[in-house]
């Protein structure tokens, strides 16, 4: 597939604080790409230069196989984490000034924006001042400012934070929609449940370096370890534990049942198949449960990270 | 339509529909009105005071100089005795006793009149009374020399230097004060304009950051096509509220003046220098003078050194808006600003007047952050096309290299928050 975006080798020192160092990512067209990574680790930094807010110190940013110039300013939206509006302005009237920015017409910009403001409900909004309104509605003014001029990258910052769980759930419907319209997403959040799922690629960021980049199923499958969560309904619990402990790498495990079953992770080594071990299983008790253990995306953060410290 | 015509539409209407903005731009014209009228109302006021003053003559040779004027009484109490005199003034509450005393010559007369009074008197009152006797007492000696008064009178001469230069065309005297007052005014609103609108483009700029819709605008636009759109902004709601100023006030004034008969001339002119015996062609030598003030070179260079000078520290002003997080916090990189814009003030208005091509004034028509105003304050005394010259181009250099820094400084700041910089860390943003 196609990247829409690449940036290359990209470094940014602030005086003595490397704010990025070499961090390269490719994000392919029509994916959402989860852009991760502690507070302080460059986030910021490599979305702002990819919108040319800030200019690298060495590296090249190509959109659409083009070195990124100022006209495709109009090919991004972005929807910074530090975000407002004009107080004292009328919410129509600032939608239409941010939209004209961005290069549509006054006319066009009218258009589009009737059909996002009818599409959220909010056109009564109109003559608004955003001092009028509450932090999740001036959020939706925002999201609509950032898509309106259907750019082909969407990048936005923590695009959930003051939103109830309603509205994320709207915003995030959207997302997807102009994902898939042909937009392409570049998503940077701590919410990891969000970026599991909505993400297929995500990039790892950690005190200004890349450390991990990737599609999200290959990730997994690189990190995950062959075990299996196993749950068994046994005359006796501890007697099968102690026999299996002989056989396999067992470790207990967590999950929550109605009745008193066995749990167990067992993490077989490559000669062993799953459904070897399902079948040495399966006089041993009731199977109830058995499923790869998959690591999620947390967890492989949580993990990489630490290796990384 | 162009981006930076966007920001400056908007900035404009921003400024134009803010309520501070159009209750000033009505009231202002309405208060200073009302100030210059309620001063002159107050000082009519304190003329049509009539003081008393009782006369005590004991020569009685005074009483037919002493005449009523409209605003001095004079009551003879020579008839009583002095002590009775001074208790009836104090009885009936007036203004003072004026004793005069009976000498045998006026040498020693001269130096024995006295004035009884509770508070001391007003200076203007005593120099009258004083001129009166002074008057009074030369003709006496004259006389008793044997002067005839009316050949004296014929003998005064008046004189009335006429300026002419080499080339001989005629000034008159009243020539350096019309280009000060030109040269003064210029600087002055300049200065004020500066400090106005140059605070107005700062506040907006702490607007958009704690807005924290700065990131939103500059993923669409260059910061510095954004500070140059609110400079550009704001300097135009600038003036056009100067113009409704003007326009409202010359109006306010004329109807001030025809309905409370207030002379809406300024004071600060010297009347009886232009309405002397030869008014008539003084005033058409003012005219000329002014006709002849190169009033092209002036609006133009008016022009330029005006917008120069407010371009130059209005960037000044939108880093500094851009490096603080609230205004009380912009207070200490104020210095930079008001220093200069000072002393240029001073240096016009002691340095320029007294000597416009001195050592001093030179240097600072020179100096870019103080050449706006003292250049504008020197022009009308004639300075040398290449002077302006180099003053104009440093100016315009610095313009560039200021706004240079100051974009830079810009560019790093609105997207800092929650710190206060030092001057150390503004300099370390000028290298990122």
């Amino acid at each position: 597939m196609a990247n829409l975006l690449e940036v290359q080798q990209a470094t940014k020192k602030f005086g003595n604080f490397t704010a990025l160092q070499d961090v390269s990512i490719q994000v392919p067209k029509g994916s959402i790409f989860g852009l991760l990574g502690p507070n302080g680790a460059g986030k910021t930094t490599l979305i702002r230069i990819i919108n040319q807010i800030t200019l690298p110190d060495k590296g090249s940013v190509y959109l659409d196989n083009e070195l990124l110039k100022p006209q495709h300013i109009k090919d991004i939206g972005y929807l910074p984490e530090e975000r407002g509006l004009y107080k004292s302005m009328k919410v129509g009237e600032q939608a239409l000034y941010l939209a004209q920015l961005k290069g549509l017409s006054k006319n066009e910009a009218k258009e589009r924006l009737k059909y996002w403001f009818d599409k959220f409900e909010i056109s009564h909004w109109w003559n608004k001042k955003i001092q009028e309104l509450s932090k999740g509605m001036a959020q939706k003014v925002q999201f609509i400012v950032t898509v309106l001029h259907k750019p082909k990258l969407l990048i936005f910052d923590e695009p959930f934070s003051g939103f109830d769980p309603i509205n994320a759930n709207v915003i995030k419907d959207e997302i997807l929609q102009l994902r898939d319209e042909g937009a392409t997403v570049i998503f940077s959040t701590h919410r990891m449940e969000s970026v599991e799922e909505l993400c297929d690629h995500i990039a790892l960021i950690n005190k200004s370096k890349k450390i991990l980049e990737g599609k999200v199923t290959d990730i997994k499958r690189a990190y995950k370890t062959n075990a299996f969560e196993v749950g068994l309904l046994t005359e006796n619990n501890i007697d099968l534990y102690n026999t299996l402990q002989d056989r396999f790498n067992v470790t207990a495990a967590d999950f929550k049942t109605i009745d008193n079953q066995l749990k167990i992770k067992i993490t077989l080594d490559h000669n062993t198949s799953s459904n070897e071990l399902l079948q040495y299983l399966s006089d041993k008790g009731q199977i109830m449960r058995f499923n790869e253990v998959i690591p999620g995306i947390n967890e492989i953060f949580i993990k990489t990270i630490t290796e990384h410290e | 339509m162009s981006n930076l015509k966007l920001i400056i539409k908007r900035e404009f209407i921003a400024r134009v529909r803010n309520k501070t903005f159009v209750v000033m731009t009505f009231l202002g014209p309405l208060m200073m009105v009302g100030m210059i009228s309620l001063i002159t109302w107050l000082a009519t006021l304190n003329n049509d005071e009539i003081r008393k003053v009782a006369l005590y003559d004991k020569t009685g040779s005074f009483s037919t100089d002493f005449k009523d004027s409209n605003d001095i009484d004079y009551i003879d109490y020579s008839h009583l005795t002095l002590n009775d005199a001074k208790d009836s003034v104090v009885i009936k509450k007036l203004d003072g006793l004026l004793y005069i005393p009976k000498k045998s010559t006026n040498s020693e007369l001269e130096k024995s009149i006295q004035f009884y009074a509770d508070e001391a008197p007003n200076i203007s009152l005593l120099n009258r009374i004083e001129e009166i006797i002074a008057s009074k007492l030369t003709n006496q000696n004259f006389k008793e020399k044997g002067f005839d008064l009316d050949l004296i009178e014929n003998s005064k001469a008046k004189v009335n230097i006429l300026i002419e230069n080499f080339s001989g065309e005629k000034t008159s005297k009243m020539s350096s004060y019309i280009k000060m007052i030109f040269g003064g005014v210029a600087g002055y609103f300049l200065m004020m304009f500066i400090i106005v609108y140059g605070n107005m483009v700062m506040r907006s700029v702490i607007e958009e950051k704690s807005n924290r819709i700065i990131e939103i605008i500059i993923s669409s636009v260059k910061p510095l096509q954004l500070m140059m759109g609110k400079i550009l902004g704001t300097s135009f709601a600038g003036i056009l509220q100067f113009l409704i100023w003007g326009i409202l006030g010359g109006v306010l004034l004329i109807v001030a003046s025809s309905v409370f008969g207030i002379d809406p001339q300024p004071v600060g002119i010297d009347q009886s220098l232009i309405l002397q015996e030869d008014g008539q062609q003084e005033i058409q030598l003012i005219l000329q003078d002014i006709m002849k003030l190169p009033l092209g070179v002036l609006v133009l260079s008016f022009f330029i050194y005006f917008v120069g000078g407010y371009f130059l520290y209005s960037s000044i002003y939108a880093a500094i808006g851009a490096a603080v997080d609230s205004e009380t916090d912009s207070q200490q990189f104020m210095l930079p600003i008001i220093l200069p814009l000072m002393l240029g003030i001073y240096v016009g208005f002691f340095s320029v007047i007294d000597n416009p091509h001195g050592t001093v004034s030179t240097v600072f028509s020179m100096i870019p952050l103080t050449s706006p105003i003292v250049m504008l304050m020197r022009i009308p005394f004639g300075v040398s096309w290449w002077e302006v010259l180099i003053s104009m181009l440093l100016l315009i250099g610095s313009i560039i290299f200021i706004t240079w820094l100051a974009g830079k400084i810009y560019r790093v700041g609105i997207l800092m928050y929650g710190k206060k910089p030092t001057y150390k860390e503004l300099f370390r943003w000028m290298k990122y």
